[in-house]
């Protein structure tokens, strides 16, 4: 190993793919066939991207503000890794979204210009679940579980989607999703099964987020005019119950018994209407971004 | 075995292993060293972290977070190699929050624009890559061993920080400014992370002859003077040292003096943040504590299930 040039010395030029962890350096989806199929309305195909889209994003944002504030060295790692698989599939389905759109909108104009009510996220993801006032890491693991079960559930069908990047993402997605809700499910088991003190936290964690629960599977009208292209939530409602009810007796959890939270005038996350909480986050986002127009990073 | 053999058995360049014996000054020098290392990259999560919910682009979102985590990673292997020397991570984490152990100094300064992530990579980052990568051959197997993946990743995180600040410097005026008054933050205190000056370090010479160090303070400060000029230059910045320039006759970098009133106040708890960033780890530990205690309550109750069945 040389000294005369330390950075000589452990350069190594083949070391960029080092990283286990995605940082979008490739392109999984190469070789993929981006065309929109025969008879797709682009402007629902854009509109279904967004919605998977934001949900990935906005949690992946909620889900860093762990980073280094973790209950153990090991879970700021593990939660990173959550957080960056999310932003993966944000990146590449919001580059789907403008690519189907064509009006040259790439990833970052979609995620930093657009405003509170273009985003089209579930309102589960875009809550304040701690670290902070807005809760703890109990609630954290209850979103993140109750989350993860119902994505994963929506992307194993996706991955029979009649648009083929979908279909793509899809497939990268599942194995990271299906870690994500293992993560999640062992933990609730162990704050569930820890102390009496971890037990009510994690009580009082799954009655935090499951108000949203029912939004999940309410099927948007995009949805439904996307057939054998978008996932119907509804049809995975039976499953992502069934799933829940296991972690749930494993960790001896009832079922939480509380109202869903109402839509305004009929409408929630999946019509850009949010909660309070949506602004903050998207100021946080959006800020620098959006300050220096014109700017690239 | 003596004391002798064994400086005799380190100046033959062999490596000692974690069940070998060893002096004990030499034992309490390496934890000592690994643990504040490890404690370095923890705190050193911070001042980055800042910056992740504002990354102004979802690529440096991601690489930002990707070389955050990889961090905590840095911290993982260190404590483990601290462990293989008797040490126990708890305890460290405990003298961590309770300041009675020490972290690098430089990330008790804070990250005020976006290009004090990128100015991170290229300098604090490169200049701990000086200081770490002689590590890769020191004494002790698990802290070399450790150390050559850690230098690895580094190297990639400073790249990372250069292209930033390349980006940054063919963007706008604005981002350019940016640039600039990162350097000028940030340049003194990297110079400083090489310690005092060698008339002032107490622990050099014991440490160079256990082969733990390999080179001088000032030795190492003054390859990072040498790597940072035409780093600066083909970026187009300006290091903020009106004596810097070329000396030919000693084939090095002539600088200025460091002010060594402000690195002593900063080592000394007085910086602008080593309150907060202390205060944050202490924060972040204690309200994880009841997380922890249920993971080892759910473990116990588990093994217990597993006796009777």
């Amino acid at each position: 190993m040389s000294f005369d040039n330390a950075y000589d010395a452990i350069t190594d030029a083949s070391d960029d793919k080092h990283w286990a962890f995605g940082t979008g350096f490739d392109d999984p989806l190469s070789g993929v066939d981006r065309a929109v199929p025969a008879g797709v309305s682009t402007a629902d195909l854009t509109a279904y991207c967004l919605m998977l889209a934001d949900d990935a994003l906005v949690l992946s944002q909620r889900l860093t503000e762990w980073c280094s504030r973790a209950p153990e060295l090991e879970e700021d790692v593990a939660l990173a890794n959550i957080a960056l698989d999310l932003l993966g599939q944000a990146r590449l389905l919001l580059t789907r979204a403008g690519e189907v759109e064509g009006r040259g909108r790439d990833e970052d104009a979609l995620a930093y210009l657009r405003d509170e009510h273009e985003f089209r996220n579930v309102r589960l993801v875009e809550i304040d679940c701690g670290p902070g006032p807005g809760g703890d890491f109990a609630v954290t693991i209850a979103r993140l579980l109750v989350f993860s079960t119902w994505r994963l559930a929506v992307f194993e069908r996706l991955v029979a989607s009649k648009d083929p990047v979908l279909a793509a993402i899809a497939a990268k997605g599942v194995k990271e999703l299906a870690y994500h809700r293992d993560h999640a499910a062992q933990w609730t088991l162990r704050l569930a099964g820890g102390t009496e003190f971890s037990r009510e936290r994690m009580v009082a964690g799954m009655a935090r987020v499951w108000p949203l629960y029912d939004e999940l599977f309410t099927t948007h009208e995009v949805e439904r005019s996307l057939p054998d292209v978008a996932v119907p939530p509804s049809d995975v409602r039976a499953e992502v119950d069934e799933v829940l009810d296991q972690v749930f007796t494993a960790a001896a959890l009832d079922r939480p018994d509380v109202a869903p939270m109402s839509a305004v005038a009929g409408k929630s996350g999946r019509d850009g209407v949010h909660t309070e909480a949506m602004g903050f986050l998207l100021a946080e986002m959006q800020h620098l971004a959006r300050s220096l127009p014109g700017a690239k990073w | 075995m003596s004391d002798d053999d064994f400086t005799r058995l380190v100046e033959a360049e062999q490596r000692v292993e974690p069940r070998d014996w060893m002096p004990d000054g030499y034992r309490r020098t390496l934890i000592r060293q690994i643990a504040q290392h490890a404690h370095s990259e923890i705190i050193g999560m911070q001042p980055e972290a800042n910056w992740i919910s504002r990354a102004p682009s979802l690529r440096r979102k991601a690489i930002l977070l990707a070389k955050v985590q990889d961090e905590a990673g840095h911290g993982l292997y260190l404590y483990a190699a601290t462990e293989t020397l008797g040490a126990d991570r708890a305890d460290l984490t405990q003298k961590l929050v309770e300041g009675r152990q020490k972290y690098s100094s430089i990330f008790n300064y804070p990250t005020l624009n976006f290009a004090d992530v990128g100015v991170i990579g290229w300098l604090v980052d490169g200049a701990a890559i000086c200081n770490q990568v002689p590590l890769c051959r020191t004494s002790y197997g698990p802290y070399a061993r450790a150390m050559i993946r850690i230098c690895k990743e580094e190297s990639f995180h400073q790249r990372q920080g250069y292209e930033l600040l390349m980006t940054m410097m063919r963007g706008t005026d604005e981002q350019r400014r940016m640039v600039q008054d990162s350097v000028n933050r940030w340049w003194w205190p990297s110079l400083m992370m090489f310690g005092p000056s060698d008339a002032e370090s107490s622990n050099t010479a014991q440490s160079m002859a256990w082969r733990i160090k390999r080179h001088t303070n000032d030795e190492l400060r003054q390859k990072f003077v040498d790597m940072s000029v035409p780093q600066a230059e083909a970026l187009g910045v300006t290091l903020p040292d009106p004596s810097l320039r070329w000396n030919p006759e000693r084939g090095h970098h002539d600088f200025g003096e460091i002010d060594w009133d402000e690195f002593w106040r900063v080592v000394n708890g007085d910086g602008p943040c080593n309150r907060q960033r202390v205060e944050h780890r202490r924060k972040a530990h204690e309200d994880g504590a009841w997380v922890r205690e249920a993971a080892t309550a759910y473990a116990a109750k588990s093994a217990s299930v597993e006796e009777v069945a």
